[in-house]
Order: structure tokens, then C-alpha cells, then sequence
């Protein structure tokens, strides 16, 4: 059996280097919160719908309440208020809002112990059918059988959701296990999340609930003439990271993106916005029984694969930390990693397989999710090919949980029905001829792949104790990570962030801790 | 002088072509004639159909040697393209220095909808891509990244507050042409301001060539395998170019 050995004194130092460096933001977890979060809060609540024009109800409440300065308290609260009041449901409150005719904080206060009350029910309400939706995943996957490993995704991207749903169903009959709705290239700065069906996006689709909605029937009546239960995905990323987990936890998704850093560093959103964010999302995927996904694979893609790998394994370390600090737990922490070095170097797919091996030893339990080459992918659809079967080969040889499937035509477009085709008969021909061949291996004592792998743990530990003693917003901001530099009161999204005050109340949030033991 | 081609298989003039496209047609034999007739129905002279390949949903894929009678004169064949030779960076330093002898301001950014920086990053970031330095790496240029997202107007108002010499425009996701749409926006606004022909327009992009650059209304374009020494020695003679003017 192909296994690593690694220096087992310097994983530890490399974890309790991650662990000082997420512990350090309990200021912000405990004392403050994010417009993203209230909207949230909202739609746990029931809050949805837009008005003529797009405006999402959500939204239309929280820019009413900061104008006020009261959101503070928190949504949960004003809301809560006005349905005692009025005598309304979360939803004809939303609706007076949206409709110019209630003013949340002209409501005098209502008898503080029923508005509690209230707030629990609501509570118990929709925490109740995300638990259940939690119920019925398990349930199929009982029934029809474990996820395989490596799991095949693969990307569906036209833009219109009714047209996502004929190619996932194809990908779904020709073997593919989960699928990923990429999202429309606007969407990760859009501060709300639009409504409805779309049918109109530019590289991908708009992440909306009635999308999720329309490809889990899609999936769940596949899945069910297949007899395979087919995961679907969806990306929690952006300005509205726990909005975005939450219609994923209403709707059944199974994965969902969620990076920690991601937003920070490529996307220049705000970096305590977006810790802020992760927090509570990550909490809903906990909650939620999905699987998260996390997206070291672009440190690569704008630095040096061999040079910059040890950038994946320290990024891995403390999303793993972070998604602690959120109840998620280690089966449940995609963590990622990428096929991305250079073909023109010898000893490239060495390298790789020395680089994969890290990460599936160092996150023994995770499903880890492993990216295809983008990089070095090219107009040569026959040689993006090859590269996408020797990637495929270590996810097979390595057991990678999650194979994130290379398409020939990566460079060229997003996926034709049938580049995705191709690449799924590529994997499944690999995972097939290479099944068991790692029982049969072992790697010869003091060879590259584990000098290799230890060295880039080595540098991984040193650069963590480096940012651990400085702190992650001092290294963010000396562009340490990924070399880009992110000032913590830089990027976009701060001003959507405040300080509670004492009386902040977030029944969910408080519920989800108490069940997730944090 | 005339000089015709046809696509070569193994023999010359034999104008062999490989094909591969899916139908929504069934993987059979009604299937299959139906996508040989389609062949044939593209000129071609012959048709095999090598593979059919069950999709599912109803479509098939199908690989396909067919022949073409097709041809091509050469001598007839003319494309424009960015023709100033490539300099590596101390070269394009020197020659700033000599011909030019100031700092080039350079803003770029991924305009309108496009969140994919690659492109720009490659072209632009002091580490570059490739064994090849960004222009931020460059002596010569005061080089500003302004990244994704950037909205046309955003740009053009950075350009003229640094009073810009060149402005360096990606796009790279071309789904129903939007990177058509967002090219000719950006290339409109600033006729509108007046900025035009103040300073070079450069785009760039999987999708871009020189010939859809010079179409779209700007001075370069440039597409796959592009480095940044080919941009900066391009921003290089051309200005000097023009200041000996």
C-alpha cells in the first residue's frame, strides 16, 4: 500500500499553528455581525420573494433597518416585533416592508418574553425541515449505496437552469456523482442573491433557490431510475456566503464551496466581512449534514504549483481549523488541492503524486476534493486530455474523495454535452485500470515522493508559525497569501459589517451551537 | 503566384479531415446515416463514421473521417497581425529609456461581468507567467492592476487620473459573445470622453486576436500564448512610434 512517511512531530506543530492563528478571531465571531448574516436570519425565518424590479425581500428589510441604525438588535427581532403586532406571518411582515407600507422600528415594543417565544417556534420550525432534508440525504444514501471514491463531478454552466438540467441528468446516466451548477462570473459580488428561475448567465448560472430547487427534482428522479443517489453542489462563496449555505440547507444540496480565504484574496471582498461570513455559513453546513468544499486549487493557478505548493497544505490546515471552530466535522471538509504543475517539468506527475499523497495523509478522513489542470490546460484538446488521465490516475491510485473532473476543452469553453462525456468515460476507464494498484505498491524508503512531501509540510509548518506570530490579517495584508495583499479594512463588503449590541439576538445562530456542541 | 492547399491525412491533396460534434438524434443506425448525410451535406466528398457514443437524453456523439474537395490559395491570405518584434524585459526597459525616456503608465483591469483575472494577472502581476516577468516587474511602467469586475466607466476614470498611456483590457469568459458586448462598451465610452486616441487600447483573451481587436475599434489584440514581452514590447515601439511622429 503507497503511504507516506511523514514527520509526524511537524503535522502537530503545523496544526497547532493553525489552531493559534483561527483562534484569534473570537472578537469577531462573538461580537459582531454582517448584513449577509441578518438576511440570513431572515430566510431561516421564512423571508422570501423579491419585488417587480429584483429587489430581494431580504435586502429590502435590512437597508430598512440600517437606516434606522437598529439593526444591531438584530433582524430576528424587528421582525419578530411586527409579526406580534400586526398579527402577520415572517412573510406578509416581509411583504409590508417590500411594499413601502410598515416601518419595522415605528412598532413600539411588544411583550419581550412573547416575541422569544415566537422567535423559538420559528426556530423549531425551519431548523426542523433542514433536519429533515439532513434525513432524507441519509436516507437515500442507505438505500442506494455509498458515494464511490474518487466521486466523479463534474460542471453543468449554460447559463439557463432548464438547460443545466438536460446535461446534469446526461452526466448523472453516464456516471457522474455529483453535480456542480457553476455560478453566473457576476454572482460572487452581487451583495444579495437574486430570485427565481434564471435563464439568461455568463459562465454559469445565477445561484438562486428556485434554481436549487428545480435541479434537486431533476437529480432526485434520476437517482432514483438509477439507483444512485446523485450529489448536487453549489457555491457558498461571495458576498452572501450564509445565504447562500442556507437556501443549499433548505433545498437539499450536498456540498457546497466554502473557503474561508477564497472572497479575501481573490475575490478583494473585506477580510473580517468575509471571516464573518464563513463562520456562520460553515455553521449551517454543519448543521446541515453538507459536505464542504474548499478551493486551495486557485493558489495555484496564480502562483507556482511546485514553488507555492506548500500554500495548499497551510491553507488546508486552517480551513480545516476554521471548519472546526463551525461544527463541521473532518468526514465533512472537502479540502482542496490541485493537478497544476508545469508538463514541461520532469518529474512533473512525481511531484504531483508526492503533493496529492500530502494531502490525503495529513486529512485522513476528509473526502478531499482534487482539481484538474487549468493552468497548463490549452487549444491542444488532445493533450489536455492526456493530462486530465494522468490526473486521474493519482485520484484513483491516492483515493482522493472527490475527483473534480477535467475537461479537454477547459481552455476553450465551458463544457460541450459531450467534452463532459469524454471526460467521464477518461475517468471511469482510469479508476478501473487502476483500482487496487496501490495495494501493491509501497515507495522505497528516503525516495523523492516522500522527501517531497515532508518538505513541503516543512514549509507549510514554517509559514503558519510565521503568520501565527503576526497574525492572518498582518500576513494578509503583507500579501503572504497568494501573493496578494489584503489590508483588513480594505476590499469590498465592510461597511456591511457592525457590532451587536448587548441585547443582539439570533435564534438560530444559538440553536445550531447548542446542537453542534460549540 | 497561386499556391493551393487541401487538408492533409497521409497524402497529399487527400483532404482528410477528422470531425467530432454531437446530434439529438438515438445512437443507432437511423442515428448514424443521419449524421454521415450531414457530413456529406457540409460539401464534404466522403464520410465514415468511426464512433458513435451514447450521450444520453436522446443525443449521440459521433467521430467522423470524411474528405473535403476543398481548398485554399495561400498567395490570396492576409491577416493582420501585431507585427512590432518581441523584446524581453531589460531590452524593453533599454528602449523605453532611449526612445521614450519617462515612466509608461499602464492600467488594466478584467471589465463589466469578467471575474477571471488570469488573463490580466499573467499579463500584468510582478510575478508574470511563464518564466516571463509582469509588466508591474518592468523599470519602464507604472503598471496598475485594477482586477475584476471593473466597470467600463471605473477604468476610463483610473486612465485619465493617472493620465494613462495605455489601458490593458481582459476578457476571458466568452459565453454568447458577452466579451464582444463589454469590448465595444469600453471602446464606445471612451470615444465618448474623448479618451480614444489620447492613449493605446490593448485587449486580450482566450477568444482575441488581432484582427477582432483592430475590428472592435482598439490598436491591439492580443490572444492564447501571449506573454507579457510580447504586450510590453508592443506598448514599447508603438508609442515611441508614435512620439516620432
Amino acid at each position: 500500500m503507497l503511504k507516506l512517511d511523514l514527520d509526524q512531530a511537524l503535522v502537530l506543530r503545523a496544526r497547532q499553528a493553525a489552531e493559534k492563528i483561527t483562534g484569534d478571531f473570537d472578537w469577531l465571531f462573538n461580537a459582531y455581525s454582517s448584513v449577509s448574516i441578518e438576511r440570513t436570519v431572515l430566510r431561516l425565518m421564512g423571508i422570501d420573494g423579491a419585488t417587480e424590479d429584483g429587489k430581494p425581500c431580504p435586502n429590502i428589510i435590512i437597508e430598512q433597518l440600517q437606516a434606522a441604525c437598529a439593526l444591531q438588535k438584530g433582524a430576528a427581532f424587528w421582525v419578530a416585533n411586527a409579526m406580534l403586532a400586526r398579527n402577520l406571518s415572517a412573510q406578509g411582515v416581509a411583504d409590508a416592508v417590500a411594499s413601502g407600507e410598515l416601518d419595522l422600528t415605528a412598532i413600539p415594543p411588544q411583550d419581550a418574553s412573547a416575541i422569544f417565544e415566537l422567535l423559538q417556534k420559528l426556530s423549531a420550525e425551519m431548523l426542523s425541515h433542514i433536519k429533515s432534508q439532513k434525513a432524507a440525504r441519509d436516507e437515500f444514501f442507505a438505500k442506494y449505496g455509498h458515494r464511490r471514491v474518487p466521486a466523479i463531478y463534474v460542471i453543468v454552466a449554460t447559463g439557463n437552469i432548464f438547460e443545466d438540467v438536460t446535461q446534469a441528468k446526461a452526466a448523472a446516466r453516464e456516471g457522474a456523482d455529483i453535480i456542480a451548477v457553476i455560478r453566473s462570473t457576476a454572482q460572487s459580488l452581487l451583495d444579495y442573491v437574486p430570485y427565481g428561475a434564471t435563464t439568461v448567465g455568463f459562465g454559469g448560472t445565477y445561484a438562486t433557490q428556485e434554481n436549487f430547487r428545480i435541479m434537486r427534482k431533476a437529480l432526485d428522479e434520476v437517482s432514483a431510475e438509477e439507483g444512485r443517489y446523485i450529489s448536487l453542489t453549489n457555491y457558498a462563496s461571495g458576498l452572501c456566503m450564509p445565504e447562500i449555505a442556507v437556501m443549499g440547507a433548505i433545498e437539499r444540496l450536498d456540498l457546497m464551496l466554502n473557503d474561508a480565504m477564497y472572497g479575501i484574496l481573490f475575490r478583494d471582498i473585506n477580510p473580517k466581512r468575509t471571516l464573518l461570513d464563513q463562520y456562520f455559513a460553515r455553521m449551517i453546513n454543519a448543521y446541515a449534514g453538507i459536505e464542504i468544499q474548499t478551493g486551495e486549487d486557485n493558489y495555484l493557478t496564480t502562483s507556482d504549483a511546485v514553488d507555492k505548493a506548500y500554500t495548499v497544505t497551510a491553507s488546508q490546515l486552517l480551513n480545516e481549523s476554521f471548519a472546526l471552530r463551525s461544527g463541521v466535522k473532518p468526514e465533512k471538509m472537502g479540502l482542496g488541492h490541485a493537478y497544476e504543475i508545469d508538463p514541461e517539468l520532469e518529474n512533473s506527475f512525481t511531484y504531483e503524486l508526492a503533493h496529492a499523497m500530502l494531502t490525503r495523509e495529513l486529512f485522513p478522513e476528509a473526502p478531499v476534493k482534487y482539481m484538474p489542470p487549468t493552468k497548463f490546460a490549452s487549444g491542444n484538446i488532445f493533450k489536455t486530455h492526456l493530462m486530465d488521465a494522468m490526473f486521474n490516475f493519482i485520484g484513483q491510485l491516492t483515493g482522493q474523495g472527490v475527483q473534480l473532473l477535467g475537461m479537454m476543452t477547459e481552455a476553450i469553453h465551458t463544457p460541450h454535452l459531450v467534452d463532459r462525456s469524454l471526460a467521464i468515460e477518461n475517468a471511469q476507464y482510469l479508476f478501473k485500470a487502476v483500482k487496487d494498484l496501490s495495494s501493491s505498491l509501497e515507495l522505497a524508503p528516503d525516495s523523492f515522493v516522500n522527501r517531497r512531501a515532508n518538505s513541503v509540510l516543512a514549509e507549510a509548518t514554517e509559514f503558519l508559525e510565521k503568520v501565527a506570530g503576526e497574525g492572518l490579517f498582518s500576513a494578509m495584508a503583507k500579501g503572504e497569501f497568494a501573493e496578494i495583499k489584503r489590508p483588513e479594512n480594505g476590499g469590498k463588503g465592510l461597511d456591511g459589517v457592525f457590532a451587536k449590541d448587548a441585547d443582539y439576538f439570533n435564534p438560530f445562530m444559538q440553536q445550531m451551537k447548542k446542537e453542534l456542541g460549540l | 503566384m497561386t499556391q493551393i492547399v487541401k487538408p492533409y491525412g497521409d497524402t497529399l491533396n487527400d483532404g482528410k479531415i477528422q470531425l467530432s460534434f454531437a446530434l439529438p438524434v438515438s445512437a443507432d443506425a437511423k442515428g448514424k446515416e443521419a449524421a454521415r448525410v450531414l457530413i456529406l451535406s457540409m460539401g464534404f466528398d466522403e464520410a465514415e463514421i468511426t464512433c458513435l457514443r451514447d450521450l444520453g437524453e436522446g443525443f449521440t456523439h459521433f467521430i467522423a473521417y470524411a474528405a473535403s474537395n476543398a481548398s485554399v490559395d495561400l498567395s490570396k491570405i492576409k491577416v493582420k497581425v501585431v507585427e512590432t518584434p518581441v523584446m524581453d524585459m531589460e531590452a524593453t526597459e533599454k528602449y523605453v529609456e532611449e526612445h521614450i525616456g519617462r515612466e509608461l503608465t499602464v492600467v488594466g483591469a478584467c471589465i463589466e461581468s469578467d471575474a477571471h483575472t488570469v488573463g490580466i494577472d499573467a499579463i500584468m502581476n510582478m510575478k508574470g507567467y511563464n518564466h516571463r516577468y509582469g509588466l508591474e516587474r518592468y523599470s519602464c511602467f507604472n503598471a496598475i492592476n485594477m482586477g475584476a469586475q471593473v466597470p467600463s466607466e471605473e477604468l476610463l476614470a483610473r486612465a485619465r487620473a493617472e493620465k494613462a498611456d495605455v489601458i490593458l483590457v481582459s476578457q476571458v469568459v466568452t459565453q454568447k459573445n458577452i466579451h464582444i458586448q463589454n469590448l465595444t462598451r469600453l471602446i464606445e465610452l471612451a470615444e465618448a470622453e474623448g479618451l480614444r486616441d489620447k492613449m493605446l487600447f490593448i485587449c486580450g483573451g482566450p477568444r482575441i486576436s488581432h484582427e477582432l481587436a483592430i475590428e472592435l475599434g482598439y490598436d491591439a489584440g492580443f490572444g492564447t500564448g501571449s506573454y507579457s514581452t510580447d504586450v510590453a514590447s508592443y506598448i514599447a515601439i508603438t508609442l515611441a512610434q508614435k512620439q516620432g511622429k
